[in-house]
C-alpha cells in the first residue's frame, strides 16, 4: 500500500460562518504531482493555505474534520506550526520577493531556521538555486537586489527560497499566472525534475498546465472535491458532468 | 506591555492634574472660579473668567487671522498655479511649521508692538498682537494640510465644473471646497488646538493683564499664560489653583475639539 | 477675486519667509565659532551658547531615547499582536487626546511629577521625562502608519517560510517601516529643541554644562526666550535663535529628504 503524503478526512474549513471547504477527503501521494484546478473561488487556494495553516493567520478560521500529513493530524494539539511551514513550502501567485538581495532571500528561510555559517548558506543557496535553474542567470550578481530580476527569475527565486529549507512538499498556488509562456515552460520543466525529491500539489486554474504536468488532478467547484483522478482519465473521461462542463470550457 | 505602561502614563497624566485641581476648585466654589473676575491669587480670590475670555478671544482672533490667509493661500497653491511652483513652496511652508513659538514671540514684540503701540495707540501688548503672532503661527498647520484635502479632491470634479463653463473661483468656491471640506475642517481644528495652547508667544506679547478686554487694544491674560507666569513662584494653594487653571483649559479643550468634530461630522454629505 | 487671492497668498508667504531672513539677518552675523563654543557669561550678555548647545542636545537624546523604544513598542503591539478591539480602541484616543495637550500642561505636570513630587528636582530627567511624553504621540503615530505600510505579502511571505511573529516583525516588517519610523523620530527631534514651556519649567535654566541627569540646565530655546524677555541682549537673542532655526530647519529638511526615499521605495 502506496503510504498517502497528505490524507484529507472530511475536512472542512471556515472562515467565520462561511463554509470555504466541504467535507474534502482525498489522498496525495509522495513524490507525484498532484495538481488541483476549478474555478476562482472553489477553495483551491483555501486547501493549500489549510495544508501549510497559512489560514491561521486569519481572525475566524476554523476546521473541522482530519486533515494529515504523513499520517499526523496537523490540526492537532500540540502541533509545531513553525516546523510545519518549512515542510510544506509554498509559492505564491504573484511573485514577492522581499526587498533585499538575491542571496539573502533563498537564505532568509533557512536564517530564521537558525542556519549560521556562511559557508554552509554558500552551498545552500547555490544547491537551491540550481535546482530551479536559476543559478546560471544569478551565480555573478547575487548581491544584487532580488527586485531587479525579471518575474519569471523572481518566482523560481521563490521557489530556491523555498527549496533551501530542504521541505518535503512544495506547493503552489497558480505560480505562472501572471508569467510569460517561456518562463512558464521552465518552471513546468522544473517541477518534473524536482519530482523525484519532493511531493508537489499544484493549484493552477490553467486547465492545460495541470494535463501537461500533474500525475493526478483533482477537480475541486464551490469548496467540494467532485472529482480525483489520474490525470489522462480526468481529462479524457471524467465521472462527473461538471468536470466536464469546467474542462470544456463551458464556465469558469 | 509596553503599550499598555504608554496608556497608563497617558491615564496618569489626566488622572493627575485633575486630582491636583480639582479640591480646589470645589473648596472655593466652582462658580466663583468660573466666573469671577479677580484673579488676586496672593489674597485667595482665584476669578478665572478674564483668562478664560482672553484665551476665546485670542484663539478666536488667530482663526479670524489664520484661515482667511491660510486657506487663500491652499487655494492658490493648488488650483491657481504651476505643479513645480507648489512642490517649492509647499515643503517650504512645513518647515516654516518647526519654527519655535518663541521666535514668533520675539518678532511679534521687536516689529509689532512698537507698530501697535504708534499707529494704533494703547500700550501695544494687546489682543490684537497676539490674534496677529497666533494667526500667522497656525498658518503652516492650516495651509498645508488643506492643500492636502484639496489635492486629494479628484480631479474629474474639477474638469467636470470647468467643462460646464464655471470659472476657476467659481470651481473652487462651489465643488473643490465642499469636497475637501472635511481635510480643510480638520486643518483649522489642529490650528484652533495650537493656538489655545499656546503659551510662550502670548506671555511676549500679550500683556498679561488679568482683566477682560474691552477693546482688540487691551492686555490680555490667556489661560495658558497664566499658568506659566505664576508657576515659578506658586506655592500651596496658589499652586493649587494654576493646576485648575490647567483644568480649565484642558476642558475647554475638549469643548471646543468636540463642537468642531460634530460640526464636521454634521457636514459630511 | 483671483487678485485678491494672489494678493493674500503674497502676504502669507511675504510673512513666513521675511520672519526667517529677518532672524537670520540679524542673528547670523553674531554666530560665530567663538558664540558657539563658548559658555555664556554676564547671565548671557556676552560670551556665547555652548553650554545651552549641550542643555539642548542632552535633553534631546534623553527625550529620544525613552520615547523611542516606547513609541515603536507600542506601535508594534498595536499592530501586529492585537486586533481591533476596545483595547487598541483606548490606547490610540489616549495616544491622540495626549497629541492635543498644550506644552505647558505638560510642563505643569511634570514640574508637579518629576520636579516636585518625585524629587529630581529641574534637572535633565524630569525635562527629559517630560519631552518624551510630549513626543510620545508623534512617534507612536508615525511608526504605526510606517508599520502598516509595509505590504501583507511580506509577513504572509516570512510566515510561509516557516518564522515566528517576532521574527516576521524584527526580521522583516521593521526594517522596511525603519524609513517612515526614522522620519517620526527626527520629526520629534526637531520639535523638542524648539519647545520651551515644557522645558523651563522641568530643567530649569542653569547656565552651566550640565554633569549630570540630575543637573539643571539651559536648552537654546529657554536661553532666547529669558535673553528677549528680561532685555538682556538683543544681539546674542538673535544670534541664539538663528542656530535654533538652522538646526531645526536642517532637522526637517532630513527628515524630508529620508520620507521622501521611504516613498519613492514603495511606489
Amino acid at each position: 500500500m502506496i503510504e498517502a503524503a497528505v490524507r484529507a478526512k472530511q475536512f472542512s474549513h471556515f472562515f467565520g460562518p462561511v463554509r470555504t471547504l466541504k467535507d474534502i477527503s482525498l489522498e496525495i501521494r509522495r513524490n507525484e504531482i498532484f495538481g488541483i484546478i476549478g474555478p476562482a473561488g472553489s477553495g483551491k487556494s483555501t486547501f493549500l493555505r489549510a495544508l501549510n495553516r497559512l489560514n491561521d493567520l486569519v481572525p475566524g478560521s476554523r476546521t473541522e474534520g482530519i486533515l494529515e500529513v504523513h499520517g499526523k493530524d496537523i490540526y492537532a494539539r500540540g502541533t509545531s506550526v513553525i516546523e510545519l511551514r518549512r515542510r510544506l513550502g509554498m509559492v505564491f501567485a504573484t511573485p514577492i520577493p522581499l526587498p533585499r538581495s538575491v542571496f539573502e532571500n533563498v537564505a532568509f528561510g533557512a536564517r530564521m531556521a537558525g542556519v549560521k555559517g556562511r559557508g554552509i548558506l554558500n552551498e545552500l543557496v547555490a544547491d537551491s538555486l540550481r535546482k530551479t535553474a536559476l543559478w546560471e542567470e544569478v551565480m555573478d550578481r547575487l548581491d544584487a537586489s532580488a527586485l531587479k530580476l525579471s518575474g519569471g527569475q523572481q518566482q523560481r527565486l521563490c521557489l530556491a527560497r523555498i527549496l533551501a529549507l530542504k521541505p518535503e512538499f512544495i506547493m503552489l498556488d497558480e505560480p505562472t499566472s501572471g508569467l510569460d509562456p517561456i518562463s512558464t515552460m521552465k518552471i513546468e520543466e522544473t517541477l518534473r525534475q524536482l519530482k523525484s525529491e519532493f511531493t508537489i500539489i499544484l493549484v493552477t486554474n490553467n486547465t492545460k498546465q495541470a494535463a501537461r504536468v500533474a500525475d493526478r488532478t483533482a477537480f475541486f467547484l464551490s469548496g467540494e472535491l467532485v472529482e480525483v483522478d489520474r490525470t489522462e482519465k480526468v481529462f479524457s473521461a471524467p465521472s462527473d458532468p461538471r468536470t466536464n462542463d469546467y474542462i470544456s470550457g463551458k464556465f469558469g | 506591555m509596553i503599550a499598555l505602561s504608554a496608556v497608563s502614563i497617558l491615564l496618569v497624566i489626566t488622572v493627575y492634574i485633575f486630582s491636583e485641581g480639582t479640591p480646589i476648585m470645589f473648596k472655593y466654589g466652582l462658580k466663583k472660579f468660573l466666573f469671577s473676575l479677580d484673579w488676586f491669587p496672593l489674597e485667595k480670590s482665584f476669578g478665572l473668567l478674564p483668562m478664560i475670555i482672553g484665551s476665546l478671544f485670542v484663539t478666536g482672533g488667530a482663526l479670524v487671522i489664520g484661515i482667511p490667509l491660510g486657506l487663500a493661500c491652499a487655494v492658490v497653491l493648488t488650483e491657481f498655479s504651476s505643479k513645480r511652483l507648489r512642490s517649492f513652496l509647499k515643503p517650504v511652508v512645513e518647515l516654516l511649521a518647526g519654527i519655535p513659538s518663541v521666535v514668533y514671540g520675539f518678532m511679534g514684540v521687536v516689529i509689532l508692538i512698537p507698530f501697535i503701540r504708534d499707529r494704533l495707540g494703547g500700550p501695544g501688548f494687546s489682543v490684537l498682537a497676539a490674534s496677529v503672532i497666533l494667526g500667522i503661527m497656525i498658518l503652516p498647520t492650516i495651509i498645508s494640510i488643506s492643500i492636502d484635502s484639496l489635492e486629494a479632491v479628484p480631479r474629474s470634479y474639477r474638469e467636470g465644473s470647468i467643462a460646464l463653463g464655471a470659472t476657476r473661483w467659481q470651481t473652487t468656491r462651489m465643488v473643490m471646497f465642499p469636497a475637501a471640506k472635511s481635510g480643510i475642517i480638520a486643518s483649522v481644528i489642529l490650528g484652533m488646538g495650537r493656538a489655545i495652547g499656546e503659551t510662550m508667544a502670548v506671555i511676549m506679547i500679550a500683556g498679561n493683564a488679568a482683566m477682560i478686554p474691552h477693546s482688540l487694544l487691551d492686555p490680555v491674560r490667556t489661560l495658558t499664560s497664566n499658568i506659566a507666569l505664576e508657576l515659578g513662584y506658586a506655592a500651596g494653594e496658589h499652586r493649587q489653583a494654576l493646576f485648575a487653571t490647567g483644568v480649565i483649559l484642558f476642558v475647554i479643550i475638549m469643548i471646543l475639539n468636540t463642537i468642531a468634530n460634530l460640526a464636521s461630522r454634521k457636514s459630511k454629505p | 477675486m483671483r487678485a485678491l487671492l494672489w494678493l493674500l497668498t503674497a502676504v502669507t508667504v511675504f510673512i513666513l519667509f521675511f520672519i526667517i531672513f529677518y532672524v537670520l539677518k540679524k542673528g547670523l552675523p553674531v554666530v560665530s565659532l567663538e558664540f558657539l563654543t563658548r559658555n555664556p557669561a554676564e547671565m548671557g550678555k556676552a560670551g556665547g551658547i555652548f553650554s545651552t548647545i549641550v542643555g539642548t542636545m542632552a535633553l534631546t537624546l534623553l527625550a529620544i531615547l525613552i520615547a523611542t523604544p516606547l513609541g515603536v513598542g507600542s506601535a508594534i503591539f498595536l499592530t501586529e499582536y492585537t486586533q481591533e478591539s476596545w483595547v487598541t480602541r483606548v490606547i490610540r484616543f489616549g495616544s491622540e487626546c495626549l497629541a492635543g495637550i498644550p506644552s505647558i500642561i505638560f510642563g505643569l505636570f511634570g514640574f508637579i511629577l518629576f520636579v516636585t513630587k518625585l524629587g529630581f528636582g529641574w534637572s535633565l530627567l524630569s525635562g527629559g521625562l517630560t519631552l518624551a511624553f510630549m513626543i510620545l504621540p508623534t512617534i507612536i503615530r508615525t511608526s504605526e502608519e510606517a508599520i502598516r505600510s509595509v505590504p501583507y505579502a511580506y509577513r504572509e511571505v516570512s510566515f510561509s517560510l516557516g518564522s515566528t511573529r517576532w521574527q516576521t516583525v524584527t526580521r522583516v516588517v521593521l526594517p522596511s517601516a525603519l524609513p517612515g519610523i526614522a522620519t517620526g523620530v527626527i520629526l520629534s527631534i526637531g520639535r523638542s529643541i524648539g519647545e520651551t514651556a515644557a522645558v523651563i519649567f522641568t530643567s530649569g535654566s542653569s547656565l552651566h554644562i550640565p554633569t549630570s541627569l540630575f543637573s539643571s540646565s539651559r536648552t537654546m530655546s529657554v536661553h532666547f526666550y529669558i535673553l528677549a524677555r528680561e532685555g538682556i541682549s538683543m544681539d546674542n537673542a538673535y544670534g541664539t535663535a538663528a542656530v535654533l532655526i538652522i538646526a531645526i530647519l536642517s532637522i526637517n529638511v532630513l527628515a524630508y529628504s529620508l520620507m521622501n526615499r521611504f516613498i519613492r521605495r514603495y511606489s
